[in-house]
């Protein structure tokens, strides 16, 4: 028997660590002195309070989105992808060559083709671990960490030595053809004849992030290969005995996984800065593995929380903007909400479980 | 109050939501007596023992330790009430010695020599009072699954325990095994502890028992003096009807041969000779039973059979299945399943079962790429469940929700799982290992005629079993293995089960004994 209701598991519980962590911020920000009304109603307001806000939350969930899913197909495996950052840096680089490649006629062309090369390198980019991993026993934890500094060093390298075009004193790619810029969100309002977003980087890429959701749905719970997935993260010893090959599975899951964070780079490099820059992640990576935890490795749940988190990042920046709390404050609060989410989870879920039963026992 | 039982149970009742898990339960067990409780998967054995050791609050009733009454609010009140349980699944550290297990959680200070120093006397005397050696500095990990279950006595003996209730203790054990543990049972009622065993094994109640009282859905159906009764009687009380013991099955009638196995040798990881040429034949509408104490060898048979021989295994010989030779090495499962071999493992729950999955997604484990479960690049989930629907319907598997996890079903019914699965697909050879281990009666009987059916429609089975009864109740032809080796194969009809006894020990008996059975 179920302990509690869904709705409860995956919602309740959820909303109950959010506002706890929300409550010890508060609690943070009239220690140094400020007023937690007036900062909520900044990160409120900043965030969500107009189309603009809207634009950069929108803009920042499609980065979580694309990390979160990644971290959540790993995960179905029994595998721990904490790479997300590296691979996404890979990603942004694929986008670049393809885009820098070819004078695409148009971005309708270059979009399909810019994300084959994100995903394409993502994927390159976990490879090497999930091999291994499945050959060798090395932790995938430990790899992929690694391969995170090996993609920045490598970055590094091919921006200042390969792409940087000549005479310029900046470690970045050339700027993408003006063909291949994304429509962004507000153009596309635009166009429908509504004024929405001006000057934000929301992109064409949000839809493919919630596309990419409804394909690893389909991926984890509709297909062989996911059913074989989740079987290996639950069970190594009985996928022996099914004769499923944990080598093919191990590979397969990372490919896909480190496919979904590359394919971030169509949002931040292709979306956005419209050119390759250094660290063009900016820990999206690593925030995708709380997404991943407190969207239950579901990629609804990852969406609503990439939502969450974008509302955060760009909520937290206008914090920094117009209130004299300090810029690592707001790291704080979203630490404090990656830790009652997702480390803390059991915490609010077992005393929950308890009323439940309590309830159930008294209904009966 | 000379004779106040050790423990006397009245009227504990105790419910999970709607599900009454013991029901008004009296129970008086008496000092320096072995009580058995006997009872089916999920008739309330389990819960009772959670309740005596402060696991759950009873909603109702009382419970008296040497005529006390007593509050068991959690397992260290049990432990000053002296009472002390052995799980089935052991809680012990594996890579912690003996002693540092035995001193865990009953420290005498902050510093540990001290503890260690008296544990160690303390293992030396107990091992020399009941049988119970240990060697105390043995990595906990590096011991057999026996000497395991002797810590965990050590453990509740070292806490004092006068009152010893020990769950299922031999379902993980070899007989040779299990026969040391009733002799230290034995020993130790005979200092005066008193015992309560769990067992669903009617043979070891009336081996050792001198009480026993049957639990049935949640109920105390019975409390009896052992000598008093019989085992057809006690399965009756169990399942509250006839249960067949043997198993009716008519005359085989073997066909051609389906799986030749020839000189079959593997050498594991670590170099040992596991399998030491095996050489063996089934045919088409016969079961042949292979007997032996585990751990001879039968484990790595079927698992070579099944395609996922143990990995770093080196092996050799051959194995054929109509007539073609199958290919040894590599993960072979999916291409054995596709050539017509089904598989019920030894381990259901960590193999044959994904016990996080559904019970739906359970029944096509294995099978997860047939055809009939594909619906373009998608998986036909419609149909995964309505093909799980029908399995459940057939096997009576309760309750029949196809959509609860494997782990939440009882032990009989996720074996009823396994083997829907694996029967229905009609397989050609069918590879069964330990059909009935930790499964109620009701089960087993449902899931021997199963096996039975197949053979009557022209399969082959192959049925390893630590379980003799069971062996002689199914097989057509037994062959005994030891140390990796066939030692000799018998008819059930003309077969005594000291002969076979002797097989199992890796004894040939003289071939005047034999009785004239052709090799």
């Amino acid at each position: 028997m179920e302990r509690m209701p869904k709705w409860a598991d995956v919602i309740l519980t959820p909303l109950i660590s959010l506002v706890l962590a929300f409550a010890l911020s508060a609690l943070l920000i009239l220690a140094i002195g400020e007023s937690p009304a007036e900062a909520l109603k900044v990160v409120v307001q900043g965030a969500l309070g107009s189309s603009y806000g809207w634009g950069f939350t929108l803009y920042y969930a499609t980065n979580f989105i694309f990390t979160g899913l990644a971290v959540a197909v790993a995960y179905h495996a029994g595998l721990f992808n904490i790479g997300g950052e590296g691979q996404a840096a890979m990603g942004g680089l694929g986008v670049a060559l393809v885009v820098l490649a070819l004078p695409w006629p148009h971005w309708a062309l270059a979009l399909p083709a810019a994300a084959v090369g994100a995903a394409l390198m993502g994927a390159l980019w976990a490879l090497v671990p999930a091999w291994l991993q499945a050959r060798r026993g090395s932790h995938v934890v430990i790899t992929t960490i690694m391969f995170n500094f090996i993609a920045a060093a490598l970055l590094n390298y091919v921006l200042v030595n390969l792409l940087r075009p000549v005479g310029s004193m900046d470690p970045a790619s050339a700027s993408f053809p003006a063909a291949t810029h994304l429509p962004k969100l507000s153009e596309m309002a635009l166009a429908l004849g509504v004024e929405w977003g001006r000057n934000t980087p929301a992109n064409i890429s949000f839809f493919v992030a919630v596309a990419a959701c409804l394909l690893v749905w389909l991926l984890i719970w509709h297909t062989r290969r996911g059913y074989e997935i989740r079987a290996f993260g639950k069970s190594a010893t009985a996928v022996r005995y099914a004769g499923i090959s944990a080598l093919r599975i191990t590979v397969l899951a990372m490919l896909v996984s480190g496919a979904l964070a590359g394919l971030m780079a169509v949002n931040n490099v292709m979306g956005e800065a419209e050119r390759l820059v250094l660290n063009a992640v900016e820990g999206a990576g690593f925030i995708g593995i709380a997404v991943a935890l407190m969207g239950r490795n579901h990629p609804l749940g990852v969406l609503l929380a990439a939502l969450l988190f974008g509302f955060l990042y760009q909520g937290g920046g206008e914090l920094a903007l117009w209130t004299s709390i300090p810029r690592e404050l707001i790291v704080v609060i979203q630490a404090l909400v990656i830790l009652f989410t997702g480390a803390l989870d059991n915490m609010v879920r077992m005393p929950l479980e308890r009323l439940f039963m309590a309830l159930r026992r008294k209904g009966a | 109050m000379t004779a106040a039982p050790a423990i006397e149970l009245r009227g504990i009742s105790k419910a999970f939501g709607p599900v009454q898990a013991n029901r008004a339960i009296d129970l008086v067990v008496p000092r320096g007596t072995i009580h058995g409780i006997i009872g089916e998967n999920g008739a309330g054995k389990s819960t009772l023992m959670s309740i005596l050791y402060g696991f759950y609050r009873p909603d109702a009733g009382q419970i008296l330790i040497d005529g006390k009454p007593v509050a068991i609010a959690d397992s260290q009140a049990a432990i000053r009430a002296g009472i002390g349980m052995v799980f089935q699944h052991f809680k012990l550290v594996p890579n912690f010695t003996v002693l540092e297990n035995v001193v865990l959680g009953a420290e005498d200070g902050r510093f540990l020599r001290r503890s260690l120093a008296r544990a160690r006397g303390e293992l030396k005397r107990l091992a020399a009072e009941y049988g119970l050696q240990v060697d105390p500095d043995a990595l906990v990990e590096d011991l057999s699954v026996g000497h395991q279950q002797r810590v965990e006595i050590l453990k509740a003996l070292y806490r004092r325990a006068d009152i010893l209730i020990l769950d299922e203790p031999t379902g993980v054990l070899t007989p040779a095994e299990a026969d040391h543990l009733f002799r230290i049972l034995r020993s130790l009622r005979d200092e005066g502890k008193t015992i309560i065993l769990i067992t669903h094994k009617l043979r070891e109640i009336m081996q050792i028992t001198e009480n026993v009282s049957v639990m049935r859905r949640g109920e105390m159906v019975a409390s009896v003096r052992t000598a008093g009764t019989g085992p057809a009687e006690l399965a009756e009380l169990m399942v509250g009807r006839k249960v067949l013991l043997r198993v009716e099955k008519p005359l085989a009638r073997p066909g051609a041969p389906v799986l030749e196995v020839q000189g079959l040798r593997m050498v594991d990881a670590e170099g040992v000779e596991r399998l030491r040429g095996i050489d063996l034949a089934i045919r088409a509408g016969e079961i042949l039973g292979i007997a032996g104490v585990a751990g001879n060898g039968q484990t790595q048979l079927l698992e070579i059979l099944g395609g996922y021989p143990p990995a770093g295994a080196t092996l050799s010989g051959e194995i054929r299945l109509g007539g073609r030779p199958l290919p040894l090495a590599g993960s072979q499962g999916r291409a054995r399943r596709r050539a017509g071999i089904g598989h019920v493992p030894e381990d259901r729950q960590a193999e044959g079962l994904i016990m996080d999955f559904t019970a739906w997604e359970n029944m096509a484990f294995g099978y997860q790429d047939a055809p009939q479960f594909q619906r373009g690049p998608l998986m036909d989930n419609a149909a995964l469940r309505a093909d799980a629907m029908g399995k459940i319907a057939r096997f009576d598997i309760r309750p029949p929700d196809p959509d609860l996890a494997a782990k939440s079903f009882s032990g009989g019914n996720q074996q009823k799982i396994v083997v829907a699965r694996e029967v229905e697909r009609d397989p050609d050879l069918l590879l069964v290992g330990q059909p009935t281990r930790g499964v109620d009666i009701g089960a087993i009987e449902f899931i021997h005629k199963r096996i039975v059916a197949l053979r009557d429609a022209g399969r082959a089975v192959l049925l390893v079993s630590v379980e003799l009864d069971e062996i002689m109740a199914l097989a057509d032809r037994i062959l005994v293995m030891f140390d990796g080796r066939i030692m000799g194969e018998r008819l059930p009809a003309e077969a005594t089960a000291a002969e076979l006894g002797s097989l199992m020990a890796g004894v040939e008996p003289a071939r005047a004994d034999a009785g004239g059975i052709a090799g």
